[in-house]
């Protein structure tokens, strides 16, 4: 029988089915997922890109500016709500989580299976931009091709660090309180992300600048136009050091899955 | 399975103590117990007696204060997958993944536990019709009555052939006929081989359904034994009761004699009358002969045991005798033949056995938690 299997190969069949449960059950809401990620987003593409250029309230460069940090935004919301929002399902009232539980596997492996596949459900989201974007924006559509590579690890990079953020919030939240959460924490978080303005600008209000820093948003916007924005008239956009923003979104990824591996054990293990 | 594993009690608990956080209290506090392979083990108390603690060190998701707990040999602490692999949980409240339908249900679990698609893709179908669920597979499981999700949950139990089984108040808000299909499903999983472990507050299908039972109470077990040898706790337990019509009720002096002649009997401890015709309105008058002594409540209390709640006599004359004495089975020919003596005649003679709700409560006390 079965018995005979090592634990570590147990683990990894309970880990793949974890991930096809949570592939299945997406799959069958996959229009009202890329609705509720993309909705936002294709409206600040149009108003942003299109309207305020066509009536000269903006600089026809300004959407080259904009476009990473809605890809930042659009991942950095898709990931945490790819988590947080099942996590107070499955930790809620009727624990639909317990069946995983008792899967034959570590319970970190749990939490791990959560961040991995809430940081796909965001790179998705992130990606579905760019298509949405070029044929929205026509001609004004700008990024640069030569840093894909590091675009790609951008996306990815963002999404887990968001999903750590998720993870955190889904194990800390009750259901009761998850609207005010989303007011509290969305609302400060999407403002001082440098989405709609680059970091480099603040310099002028010095104290805000420093503020945006405690955000991971401001790294994953920045890091994107880095790998995004072109040479404009021949010089290219300063942004946040490359290596600094993958440091600091590295360590938010670090310190939200321990810590949120730490809270989900002590809602789960008494 | 190998030799030396099926030579291990199914579960084995040592000396476990449970503190949560901020209690000051221990809510397991010192419970040894083992389960035998193929035993179904009751675990009884009020709310807050320790036996979802318990369950929950036996299923991972309570980490002891101290002491031990295994599984068919395997330690709990030290191999959680290992544990989790042998082991079903039934919780009391539905867990289901509502985010599934009810088939899939199933056949995740199965695939959380390594059991192939061919076979859990077969077995599926197989336990929901077992379980008359096969109609309804593709639903979601929100239209479920709670009937049908406990049913869901021992199916999804089963899927990946567990050696024990926990089941956590299984018929609890229950309708009778889910009952008794739970009760005829139960029985015929252990016959299969199936060790199970079940808490309920409900004393007769504990016994109905226990090989043995244990009485927990502020975290200790009180009594750990079969149903039969617990009744045998309660002092007068056991009792002949015996309902004559008597010849004359205005006769004290026969009536005396009658109880005389049934305490006489070999074994009985006692004799109570038990609903006088004074307590009936039709009743001519009140007996000359007071009943022997005070009528008291006796164990049954008001719990509503069948003497307490017997029909009131339609017709005078009517008396009830109860005779306590532990063979009161083997009493019923020479009591009938005392109250025949008498003058009487017999209307209706049962034996009266303790049962484990009284077991309970003498131990537990009938003060609410």
């Amino acid at each position: 029988m079965m018995r005979a299997r090592s634990k570590f190969s147990l683990a990894v069949s309970a880990f793949f089915a974890t991930i096809e449960r949570d592939v299945v059950v997406t799959g069958r809401e996959f229009i009202p997922f890329l609705l509720q990620a993309l909705m936002q987003p294709l409206f600040f593409l149009f108003i942003f890109g299109k309207v305020l250029p066509s009536i000269g309230l903006a600089g026809a460069n300004f959407v080259a500016l904009l476009l990473p940090g809605i890809v930042a935004l659009t991942t950095l919301l898709a990931a945490i709500q790819g988590v947080t929002l099942p996590l107070v399902l499955d930790l809620g009232y009727a624990r639909e989580i317990d069946d995983r539980l008792l899967a034959p596997m570590p319970v970190w492996l749990v939490v791990i299976e959560k961040v991995i596949f809430a940081t796909g459900r965001g790179v998705i989201a992130g990606a579905v931009i760019f298509p949405l974007a070029y044929w929205m924006l026509g001609d004004h559509y700008a990024v640069r091709s030569d840093r894909i590579a590091i675009l790609i690890g951008m996306l990815l990079l963002t999404a887990c660090a968001a999903a750590g953020i998720g993870l955190v919030m889904g194990t800390v939240v009750k259901p009761e309180q998850i609207s005010l959460m989303f007011t509290l924490i969305f609302t400060p978080l999407l403002f001082t992300g440098c989405t709609y303005y680059p970091w480099g600008a603040l310099g002028t209000i010095r104290w805000f600048q420093v503020l945006t820093l405690f955000n991971p948003l401001t790294y994953a916007a920045e890091g994107l136009r880095f790998a995004m924005v072109p040479p404009i008239n021949g010089h290219t956009m300063p942004t946040l050091g490359i290596w600094w923003v993958l440091l600091a979104l590295s360590l938010s990824v670090i310190g939200t899955v321990i810590l949120g591996t730490r809270t989900f054990y002590r809602r789960v293990v008494s | 399975m190998t030799e030396t594993t099926t030579n291990l009690p199914a579960i084995e608990v040592r000396d476990l103590v449970k503190r949560y956080q901020k209690s000051k209290t221990n809510a397991v506090d010192g419970v040894t117990f083992s389960v035998r392979r193929g035993e179904i083990f009751g675990l009884l108390g009020p709310n807050g007696a320790g036996k979802t603690t318990t369950i929950g060190v036996l299923i991972t998701s309570v980490i002891p204060t101290s002491g031990s707990a295994s599984i068919t040999g395997i330690s709990v602490a030290g191999d959680p997958i290992g544990i989790k692999q042998r082991i079903a949980v039934v919780p009391q409240m539905s867990n289901l993944d509502r985010s599934l339908k009810v088939r899939e249900i199933l056949t995740f679990h199965a695939a959380y536990h390594s059991v192939s698609r061919k076979e859990r893709e077969a077995k599926a179908d197989q336990i929901l019709d077992e379980l008359g669920l096969g109609e309804r597979k593709n639903e979601k499981v929100n239209r479920y009555s709670g009937g049908m999700a406990q049913r869901l949950m021992i199916a999804r139990a089963l899927m990946h052939s567990p050696d024990v089984l926990f089941l956590d108040e299984p018929t609890n808000n229950l309708d009778p006929q889910s009952r008794l299909f739970l009760w005829d499903r139960i029985r015929a999983l252990n016959q299969q081989g199936l060790t199970i472990l079940l808490t309920t507050h409900d004393m007769m299908e504990a016994d109905k359904l226990c090989d043995r039972v244990a009485i927990m109470d502020h975290g200790r077990i009180l009594v750990n034994d079969t149903p039969a040898e617990l009744k045998k706790m309660i002092p007068g337990g056991n009792a002949l009761e015996i309902r004559v019509r008597l010849a004359d009720p205005a006769d004290g002096a026969a009536r005396e004699r009658l109880i005389h002649a049934l305490e006489a009997l070999p074994g009985v401890s006692k004799v109570e009358e038990v609903d006088a015709p004074a307590a009936a309105g039709s009743a001519p008058g009140p007996p000359a002969g007071a009943p022997a002594g005070p009528p008291r409540p006796g164990p049954w209390g008001s719990m509503g045991g069948p003497g307490a709640g017997a029909p009131v006599p339609e017709e005078p004359g009517i008396v009830t005798y109860r005779l306590y004495a532990e063979t009161a089975g083997t009493l019923a020919g020479a009591a009938a033949q005392a109250v025949l003596s008498a003058g009487a005649e017999v209307r209706d003679l049962h034996v009266k056995q303790a049962t484990l709700e009284e077991v309970f409560i003498y131990l537990t006390g009938r003060h609410l938690r």
